[in-house]
């Protein structure tokens, strides 16, 4: 598995992190109905899902991934900071 | 039988071996299987369940039957195909799965009870009496199973994992791969052509064909010449591509050395036995061809029964003719050949058997029409087939049958990423799908087509396509004149009869099986697969998967195509551990850290011990100490009465900065940080977001907008992930940086009531409780060194925390040790510092253990009511802040029994011991010199109502069962005059 | 139950003399019938448990078990057959000691040899918290009444010898030892729970994928099929690797991630690894299979997938590890490799609880622990079906507990993250 870093270019899948779908996030303050569902529950579609990776191992950049869960299949990746700015 | 002048070995230099105690001779460039067929051995091993004979069956990687166990010693290696094996001077191979010998094995006997050891037998039975399957038939059935045997002895040959990249990855150098490389390569792109063979051209070196008018081995011979010419053209022999994984990722195994004597290759010639590599390709054309497939017959499973195209590659490459007197069956064009072959070689052909009533004519041999082989014997060894057809049954003489139930694409490759391949009926084969692998283009017999002819065009166009796809434009080789005769085939499975028809030969799975299988309905195919293991030996199925499914579906009553097929996956042949797992061995499995002070400690008599990568001081031992106790409790007690330096360098930094630093510190952390004042440090808690307590650590302010934070050694990397997190994805407005620093700086701790005059001793400000009150920090100046110093505590000693530049860092831990030992102190190790921070009741990871939060850890206090901060919203789940949640308390012991020890479990005084009653944990324990009895640190169900209560601990696997009060977790200086004076 | 089908070595030896023609089907094809009482969402190992011990235990008949491919063809049919009760935390400590329990009875239970083998299992340790943590995680096992021992280093060189002892970097300190986990045959499980359940009457009805969930007035009423309509006065899922989406058709959202863990068989060797051996630091589990290849996995892929198979890193970081700790092995060729799709927890453990429709039962979460649990998850779930009340086994396993936040069972105390477990 490979995934182009926008700062970087292709890079093996090992060096990255993974940490889920990207969710849009709650007001720290939100209650706890808002935050268990946004920690916890999940569409997990078998499909395309954005999600977040890290280039942990290269230049540290949080990525938007858009991939297909059923045929790993990557269709986008953004930096998180624009994606989410 | 070598044919003198025959074969492309035919004049090469003779190589010695031996087999099974035997000396022969071979020629260079022989397998191990041609030059034992060479000298009339074709008895090579046993089946895995009736250990019935096997011998060669085929020429290549897919040969089921014919694995031997090569080398002594350590260095000894079964499951090896002799098909694949090159001889090598000196090499000895043994059969394997027979006892005492492969011509007497005894458990042959299985062949007998035969009946009762049908699909699936073993399910229905040795239940009885109950107990006895692990003590009496499990055991036999361990024994009777597996092949070869492994030495027991550590492997210690070298292997070794290489990436590579290239354009386009080429798979089999038959005449479909050359073309494509060919084509590629002319187009001036990266090209890597792997082959698995150890010598490139596929079948071309295998049958008499002309290519270009000239035999079919020259133009491999001079297209290769091409390719070598040509920097960027990358040739791999003995090189299998195992995989095909996403993304245009592929495996292959490279065979370095199996083919070199020992002595030339391992210890000479430093190169690995193997090599595993990891190869990114742009595009990639599948040519690895075709494989033969049996066909079943009534005892079609003995020795001297071959593949038809294995016949044609012992004759045409190597010379050797397995019989003397063969014969063909066959339901295809294709099997005629090695007759034609065999005939002009010399060699007697009795007769070809074709199912077809419209068989073409012999030429020269007799062809018998409508005709099936239904039987054979010979007990080791072919002696005779019996013939069926319109005219009764007949018997003949035979020592080697060549047979074809026709061509199987080699398409496994296709099926990695979960394709399915389709059926052609005019072929009677799976073939690949053409968008099976992204990125890859099938050509040749691998995509059905094949006739020489057919390979080439479609591997000089497959180039064409493949290289399109990455935007680079390539022109078709031109296809040199070749043979284009065409591929008929009319489907023959199974010979109809009684008795038992073989289509799994190693794992022993005969027609019977599968159409028992059907009959209990284990009507699937993955059923049918998994009840009689049909497909699961050693070559997954290569051989004997179409033909079971025929059969199957023969028996439901269903097409092949709606019987489906089972899965490939790779590796698409078997890898060693030692290649994939190459480097890890010993201490190559994970990364060495060491501290810039490791030498100095050395020095001081330090043992090492492991906390995550790293290595530290656990204690330094002085002369006349025999035990690490006598170590700890001495440096404990120096550090309370004079000063101790430990190295606490691998504690993690990271550096801060930026207008927005305090508000990141304020998110992070469950604490207030923006409030904290230039020049002081503050102690920490960070949650994860599901409220548990991720890390924690001081922090301290060294300027507005700057600061440094500490985290834990285990949690160092999480926590600038977390870091990341946070400022690129929550907050990435926010105008803050920050770095790790953790191996820039050198950092001692200096602990105990002599620390500051040590420290006064060694920088050039004036350290006293003004410049340096306790939770200050600030710059200093260490013998001309910048460096910084942080009053900070987790001895609960009045001590510092001094940070230098890593490169200063062994000369000035060398300078605090002197004046340590000067002071009446010295070295302290992680034994020591974890005793005085149990002293102090202070949390490690012990504590912090990921199923703790800060209501459990007492530090409540800590989740400022102020401010929100990740995390604390589910931080205040109510099952979270229940009063029974268990809760950190110190434990003394109290009864006769003084002993603590860390994962006993706690129970009330009296009541049973199970796991209802269970009410808490011990994380931490050590002995106290300071206090002269055991201390613990546990997290126990509603524990801070408990204290001063008894509690009753009790650890089986240690054997205490105790009595201890609950108390207070802070046991030395709970008012922290030491650390504040 | 009619036993005329009873399995015995006689009837071996009958069949095997007789040319082995009278065996008759394992289970039958039944058309679905056009309504049940209970209807199972999902043919694994879980679902099948659940239709014998509903139709044994509660006397239910009137049960379909809905399976889109073919019976145990999920995660029961590729795992790494490892069979144990070793866990610490309550919830997850009396569940996988009763499982344990019915692995013992299993076979005579099922008439079914499913060759489940004592073989004993080892946990690695290596460093001081390792072994406080082995000690503490021994102690909860020995207070649930089950088996556990603390080897230490010259003990399990004993019973071990061919680890790497003299130049690890993680040298081994010593072991947990529990020699009632081992391993069974994990094909057998299903298809002997398939062959008692329809012994009982129970439909299993292959290829017949489940397409939508009908409630009304928020209860159950039954199911659409890819074979038509069927109604259902309750409806289970038990669709292990799709709960997702299953869950889904009843506008449920689910607490699980999907993610692929691969397993791994070698050619077969004669018998070497006589135990189950788990080596921590390199996240590795391997054993010996009867036929003689080496049976062993390690961790996530780590990324959602619902694709049945695994990428290079951690195929190769499995090999590291053995490598690493057993280098006398690592001559043995891998032979296959291949994946199965797990329903991650955020805490790493299971969920047996009623859902907020009502007749609509959940089994789902096993995160990559489900194949050991299969009897018990089956017996606990057909209780709670049956009675509408927790089995007192499964009591814990509640679906509300990750709202909540009581009760979680975050054995690896990793976190809320689905992957981390």
């Amino acid at each position: 598995m490979r995934i182009c870093c926008p700062l970087c270019g292709a890079r093996d899948r090992r060096e990255y992190s993974y940490r889920g779908a990207a969710l849009p996030l709650p007001d720290l303050a939100a209650d706890v109905e808002v935050w268990h569902a946004h920690v916890h529950l999940r569409q997990n579609p078998a499909g395309p899902l954005e999600e977040l990776w890290q280039h942990e191992m290269g230049c540290g950049a949080w990525l938007k991934v858009t991939r297909n869960t059923a045929t790993h299949e990557i269709l986008a990746v953004t930096l998180a900071e624009e994606a989410c700015a | 039988m070598r044919i003198s002048g025959k074969g492309l070995v035919s004049g090469n230099r003779t190589v010695n071996f031996a087999f099974n105690g035997r000396h022969y001779m071979g020629l260079e460039g022989d397998t191990l299987a041609s030059a034992l067929l060479a000298n009339g051995v074709h008895l090579l091993g046993r089946s895995f369940k009736y250990h019935r004979p096997r011998g060669i069956l085929t020429a290549g990687s897919e040969e089921p039957n014919a694995l031997v166990t090569i080398g002594k010693g350590a260095a000894l290696e079964p499951n090896i195909r002799a098909t694949q094996q090159e001889l090598f001077e000196g090499l000895a191979a043994q059969s394997q799965n027979c006892w005492p010998s492969v011509e007497r094995d005894l458990m042959a006997v299985n062949d007998l009870a035969a009946p009762f050891f049908g699909a699936g037998f073993y399910y229905k039975t040795f239940m009885w009496p109950r107990g006895f399957w692990e003590a009496l038939y499990e055991p036999l059935i361990r024994r009777a199973a597996g092949l070869g045997a492994l030495s027991g002895a550590a492997n210690k040959d070298p292997y070794e994992k290489a990436y590579a990249f290239c354009d386009l990855l080429v798979i089999g150098s038959g005449p479909a791969g050359l073309m494509a490389a060919l084509t590629a390569a002319r187009a001036g792109a990266d090209v890597i052509l792997a082959e698995e063979d150890s010598r490139m051209g596929g079948r071309l070196l295998a049958e008499v064909e002309e290519v270009d008018g000239k035999p079919a081995h020259l133009w491999v011979a001079e297209v290769l010449a091409e390719l070598e010419s040509l920097d960027n053209v990358r040739l791999m022999p003995r090189t299998a591509v195992t995989g095909a994984y996403d993304h245009g990722t592929y495996s292959a195994l490279e065979r370095v050395s199996h083919h070199l004597p020992p002595s030339q290759s391992l210890k000479t010639a430093h190169r690995p036995r193997e090599c595993f590599w990891r190869i990114h390709a742009g595009a990639s054309v599948l040519a690895s061809g075709a494989i033969e497939r049996p066909i079943a017959f009534r005892n079609n499973d003995r020795p001297g029964i071959m593949m038809a195209g294995a016949v044609r590659s012992y004759l045409n490459r190597w010379g050797v003719s397995p019989g003397e007197r063969v014969t063909v069956f066959g339901n295809n064009d294709d099997a005629h050949r090695t007759a034609r072959d065999l005939l002009a070689a010399g060699v007697h052909v009795a007769a070809v058997i074709d199912s077809r009533h419209d068989a073409p004519d012999g030429e020269g041999f007799p062809v018998l029409r409508g005709a099936v082989v239904c039987d054979s014997t010979g007990r080791q060894r072919l002696e005779s087939i019996t013939i069926r057809s319109v005219n009764g049954e007949e018997k003949i003489q035979t020592d080697c049958l060549a047979m074809s139930g026709g061509w199987n694409p080699s398409l496994h490759l296709t099926c990695h990423l979960g394709a399915r391949p389709l059926w052609r009926r005019d072929l009677a084969a799976f073939v690949p799908r053409a968008d099976a692998v992204p990125g890859m283009v099938v050509a040749g017999a691998a995509n059905g087509s094949f006739s020489t002819h057919g390979a080439l065009t479609e591997g000089a166009a497959a180039a064409v396509t493949a290289l399109a796809g990455l935007g680079t434009s390539a022109t078709a080789a031109p296809p040199p004149m070749a043979s284009d005769a065409p591929y008929r085939i009319s489907p023959l499975w199974a010979v109809p009869g009684k008795g038992r028809a073989w289509l799994d030969f190693q794992n022993d799975v005969t027609v019977k099986d599968v159409t028992q299988a059907a009959q209990e309905n284990f009507r699937s195919v993955e059923h049918m697969k998994r009840y009689t293991t049909l497909g699961m030996a050693t070559d997954q199925g290569k051989s004997s998967n179409v033909a079971a499914l025929a059969v199957l579906a023969d028996a439901t009553g269903r097409s092949i195509p709606e019987t489906g097929t089972t899965t490939f996956r790779p590796p698409f042949v078997p890898t060693s551990i030692a290649a994939m797992g190459a480097g890890a061995e010993d201490q190559g499995f994970a990364p060495q850290r060491y501290l810039t002070s490791h030498q100095v400690s050395q020095d001081h008599g330090a043992q090492d011990i492991e906390v995550g990568l790293w290595y530290r001081a656990s204690y330094f031992a002085r002369p006349g100490e025999t035990n690490w106790r006598q170590s700890c409790d001495r440096e404990v007690m120096m550090v309370r009465s004079a000063v101790g330096v430990c190295d606490v360098s691998t504690l993690g930094k990271i550096d801060i900065q930026g207008k927005d630093a305090a508000r990141l510190l304020d998110l992070v952390y469950s604490n207030t940080f923006s409030t904290l004042k230039v020049g002081r440090v503050r102690y920490g808690l960070m949650l994860r977001e599901d409220g548990f307590v991720m890390d924690d650590g001081t922090c301290a302010r060294l300027d507005e907008t700057h600061y440094v934070m500490t985290t834990t050694t285990a949690a160092a990397a999480q926590v600038m992930a977390h870091l990341e997190y946070l400022t690129q994805v929550v907050r990435p407005e926010w105008d803050v940086r920050f770095a790790s620093v953790t191996d820039h700086w050198a950092q001692f701790s200096v602990a105990g009531p002599r620390a500051r005059d040590l420290i006064n001793d060694l920088v050039e400000e004036d350290v006293n409780a003004e410049s340096f009150p306790f939770m200050g920090c600030g710059a200093v100046t260490v013998k001309g060194v910048a460096g910084r110093l942080f009053r900070i505590s987790f001895s609960g000693e009045h001590a510092y925390e001094i940070a230098v530049p890593a490169r200063y860092g062994a000369a000035l831990y060398r300078l605090l040790l002197e004046r340590a030992e000067a002071l009446g102190g010295g070295p302290y190790g992680m034994e020591a510092l974890n005793v005085l921070r149990i002293e102090k009741g202070f949390i490690t990871h012990a504590e912090i253990n990921g199923t703790t939060t800060a209501f459990d850890l007492g530090m409540q206090a800590l989740v400022s009511p102020k401010k929100s901060c990740w995390g604390k919203v589910l931080s205040e789940r109510e099952g979270l802040m229940e009063e029974d949640r268990m809760r950190l308390v110190g434990l003394k012991p109290i009864g006769a029994v003084k002993e603590i020890s860390a994962g006993a479990h706690l129970f009330e005084p009296d009541t049973t011991v199970e796991r209802e009653t269970d009410i808490g944990y011990v994380t931490s324990v050590c002995f106290s010199p300071t206090l002269g009895h055991m201390i613990g640190l546990a997290m126990v169900s509603a524990g801070p109502e408990r204290i001063g209560e008894t509690i009753r601990l009790v650890d089986h696997t240690r054997g205490i069962d105790a009595l201890c009060e609950v108390v207070e977790p802070v046991f030395y200086d709970p008012e922290g005059g030491r650390a504040r004076g | 139950m009619g036993f005329s089908e009873r399995f015995s070595g006689w009837r071996i030896l009958k069949e095997g003399l007789t040319g082995n023609k009278g065996w008759t089907a394992h289970w039958r094809d039944p058309e679905p019938k056009r309504d049940y009482d209970v209807v199972i969402v999902g043919g694994g190992g879980h679902g099948l448990a659940t239709a014998y011990y509903l139709a044994k235990e509660h006397g239910l008949r009137n049960i379909a078990v809905l399976e889109k491919g073919y019976l145990g063809g999920g995660n029961v049919g590729r795992n790494t057959t490892i069979v144990r009760a070793n866990y610490y935390l309550p919830g997850n400590s009396e569940f996988y000691s009763h499982s344990l329990k019915l692995w013992e009875g299993l076979e005579q239970d099922l008439n079914y040899n499913a060759m489940m083998s004592q073989r004993g299992m080892l946990n690695l340790f290596h460093n001081d918290g390792q072994r406080d943590a082995a000690v503490r995680r021994a102690n909860s096992i020995l207070n649930q009444g089950d088996d556990a021992e603390i080897l230490s280093r010259v003990q399990l060189r004993k019973l071990v010898p061919f680890l790497n002892y003299d130049n690890a970097r993680f040298p081994i300190m010593g072991a947990l030892l529990q020699r009632r986990a081992g391993t069974a045959r994990h094909d057998a499980v299903a298809w002997g729970f398939a062959r008692g359940a329809d012994q009982y009457g129970v439909d299993l009805i292959q290829n017949c994928e489940v397409t939508g969930i009908d409630v009304e007035g928020g209860k159950v009423v039954g199911v659409q099929t890819a074979r038509g309509p069927i109604r259902a006065r309750k409806v289970a899922l038990a669709a292990a690797g799709r709960s997702s989406q299953v869950a889904a058709m009843a506008g449920l959202t689910l607490p699980i991630e999907s993610h692929v863990l691969q397993a791994f068989v070698s050619e077969g060797i004669k018998p070497v690894i006589d135990h189950v051996i788990t080596f921590a630091e390199g996240h590795l589990y391997i054993s010996q299979s009867d036929k003689g290849g080496l049976v062993f996995g390690s961790y996530l892929d780590f990324y959602s997938s619902y694709a049945a198979r695994g990428n290079l890193p951690m195929q190769e970081h499995t090999m590291e590890a053995i490598a690493a700790m057993v280098p006398a092995v690592t001559r043995a060729r891998l032979l296959r490799s291949w994946g199965g799709i797990m329903d991650m927890t955020p805490d790493g453990s299971p969920i047996i609880d009623h859902t907020p429709v009502e007749g609509l039962y959940l089994n789902a979460g096993w995160c990559y622990g489900g194949f050991k649990a299969t009897p018990a998850s089956g017996d606990c779930f057909a209780h709670l079906i049956a009675t509408d009340r927790p089995h007192p086994a499964a009591a814990r396993f509640r679906l509300d507990r990750f709202r909540s936040g009581q009760g979680l069972m975050d054995e690896e105390g990793t976190g809320a993250q689905h992957n981390l477990h």
